[in-house]
């Protein structure tokens, strides 16, 4: 049994970060996350082999993230919404190039500067790419201060293992909330010999290149087509979710993240009033848990999104239920969060 | 019998790809020896932009990453912090290092990263067919710029040798040319003082290549030589600007 101590969002996912093995941040400060950036730098700059930088912009610190993950080390870096746009290239370029990284975004109101109150209108953006070209990043959602704690340190192993970058798609709740946490002992993992690609010197043996680039279509589309294969593998082995009173409901919440646990409250006051609702909540978002959901909705037939956004995991939703079942969503937006009431009396509309 | 001239080792066979008359060529050999005379080829990491040279990687015989469009001060501040040990250098033209990247150089430069930044400027922008460059001089025509570089509209061509010396993180800083044999001599000492200061850990240091774009210019090679000289040079005067002596 580990020992339990109280930390803020933004600080776990940095703490967790380092006991993962990240030796690499590069950062710019922007509410609600700049606690990260702050904990980042105070734990690397007193470490050896380790790189911390405020850099100039969100641009410059994926860049970096960039070079850095090109030589093999675990690096890291993050923002908020606005922010997480700027590093949109620079993403896409890390996914062609299958380099291992991880970005946090923890979400806050949008579109434009928006507000600095949590949201999650940047389910589109993390899940569909994001940047231009093909390609996905792994998303990972989690919904407690110790969930960015184990999905931090599992977004480093997954990283390695697809060579793909992940993200950790959080919101300014849990950023800046204070929940006790554990940091648990976690079993090896195997990962891949990065030594035939990183480039670290050309000693004893050729030069590795790391150009996401080709002129010729045929070797761009087949490289796309590897992406394709990787992303395949991702569905396959790696999703996951929480389902919880799904069994007997007539009503299914899907939720993610805050929105989730906010969700869990909503499960409970409905029983007391002798209302069965159930929950899916997705934890990767990207692979999506299609499958359970269109399992479910072969027996259920009623489901309510709820999204602190304009609905856009809503889409991801009807696609896998494919007609069989009702979707309705509820939405609060704009760094608004929902409570349990108000989820609550939209659910009833539907029972 | 003794062999005086070759390919150095940090050159690939692969032949050139770029136009004949253009710089990059002797750009690339220079950089090329001077790794040699370091010996550091196995212990050297480029950093390629997008632009003409973003082919360097196939020219260059060391581990290279293709960095995005302006970003390599930032890709090559990411290699070396975490591989102090490494040589690491960019290979930047106008576009990416004045232009989109101004920030990047900027601050690798103020951060006194420790890497060596190799800048082409041929005071247009190549790969896409000759618009406009931050470099491009009053009154030159370009692609965007078809009636002469207005100064009014378009702002004045920038002196970024003389610019980044403002900076205390900047340990060598210098700006050559490589329109003739004498230029491109000095231009060699130049290269090879700026990597000299990376293996003695100085800082930053950036050496800013004055050079032809004959296609975009629309001059043969020769006839681009002398403009240069006629008119670069004296807009853009060579010479060091920041040296590792000056710096406290």
């Amino acid at each position: 049994m580990g020992e339990k101590i109280l930390m803020k969002g933004n600080e776990a996912i940095g703490e967790a970060a380092i006991r993962a093995g990240c030796r690499a941040y590069f950062g710019y400060p922007i509410t609600p996350q700049s606690e990260l950036t702050a904990y980042m730098a105070k734990k690397l700059l007193k470490m050896k082999n380790a790189a911390f930088i405020q850099a100039e912009s969100e641009i410059a610190a994926i860049n970096m993230v960039y070079g850095a993950s090109a030589t093999g080390v675990r690096a890291m870096t993050s923002s908020s919404s606005p922010g997480i746009s700027l590093k949109q290239e620079g993403i896409s370029y890390i996914a062609l190039a299958e380099l291992p990284c991880v970005v946090v975004n923890i979400q806050r109101g949008g579109p434009g500067l928006g507000s600095i109150q949590p949201a999650q209108g940047d389910y589109f953006q993390a899940t569909k790419g994001g940047g231009h070209g093909d390609y996905h990043l792994i998303v990972l959602a989690p919904s407690s201060v110790q969930e960015l704690v184990d999905l931090t340190m599992d977004a480093f192993d997954l990283a390695d293992k697809y060579r793909n970058p992940v993200m950790i798609l959080g919101d300014g709740l849990l950023g800046q909330m204070m929940e006790a946490v554990e940091f648990k002992e976690r079993p090896k993992v195997n990962l891949p010999d990065k030594s035939n690609w990183i480039i670290t010197g050309c000693k004893d043996r050729e030069p590795h290149h790391i150009v996401p680039f080709d002129l010729d279509p045929s070797v761009l589309e087949e490289w796309n087509n590897n992406l394709g294969e990787k992303y395949k593998k991702l569905k396959e082995n790696e999703v996951r979710y929480e389902a919880m009173n799904v069994k007997n409901a007539d009503l299914i919440i899907v939720a993610y993240g805050t929105v989730a646990r906010i969700a869990k409250t909503v499960i409970q006051n409905a029983k007391k009033e002798g209302l069965n609702v159930g929950l899916i909540r997705p934890i990767t978002l990207f692979p999506f848990p299609e499958k359970i959901i269109a399992k479910v909705a072969e027996r259920v037939k009623k489901f309510l999104v709820v999204e602190m956004s304009m609905g856009q995991m809503i889409e991801d939703v009807k696609l896998a239920v494919n007609g069989k079942a009702n979707i309705e969503f509820y939405g609060r937006t704009g760094g608004v969060v929902p409570s349990p009431v108000e989820i609550l009396e939209e659910v009833k509309k539907y029972l | 019998m003794k062999k005086v001239f070759g390919r150095p080792e940090s050159l690939t066979k692969v032949p050139f790809t770029y136009c004949p008359g253009c710089h990059h060529g002797i750009a690339h050999r220079l950089v090329a020896e001077v790794l040699d005379e370091f010996g550091v080829r196995k212990n050297t990491i480029g950093i390629c932009p997008v632009g003409c040279s973003v082919f360097a990687y196939l020219f260059f015989n060391v581990d290279m990453i293709c960095a995005a469009h302006g970003r390599a001060p930032a890709t090559a501040t990411g290699v070396k912090r975490l591989r102090p040990d490494s040589i690491v250098f960019t290979y930047q033209g106008d576009g990416d290092l004045a232009a989109i990247g101004t920030a990047e150089i900027v601050h690798a430069a103020n951060r006194g990263e420790n890497i060596t930044v190799i800048f082409i400027n041929n005071a247009i922008y190549g790969m896409t067919g000759g618009q406009m460059a931050p470099t491009t001089l009053v009154g030159q025509v370009a692609q965007t710029s078809p009636y002469g570089r207005d100064p009014k509209t378009m702002g004045y061509p920038i002196k970024m040798s003389e610019m980044l010396s403002t900076l205390k993180g900047a340990a060598y800083i210098s700006r050559v040319a490589l329109n003739k044999p004498a230029n491109i001599l000095k231009a060699k000492k130049s290269i090879k003082k700026a990597f000299q200061t990376q293996l003695d850990g100085k800082g930053f240091s950036m050496v800013e290549i004055l050079s032809t774009c004959p296609t975009n210019w629309g001059l043969n090679p020769v006839e681009a030589s002398k403009w240069l000289e006629e008119n670069m040079i004296p807009y853009y005067p060579l010479g060091e600007f920041r040296t590792p002596e000056e710096v406290v």
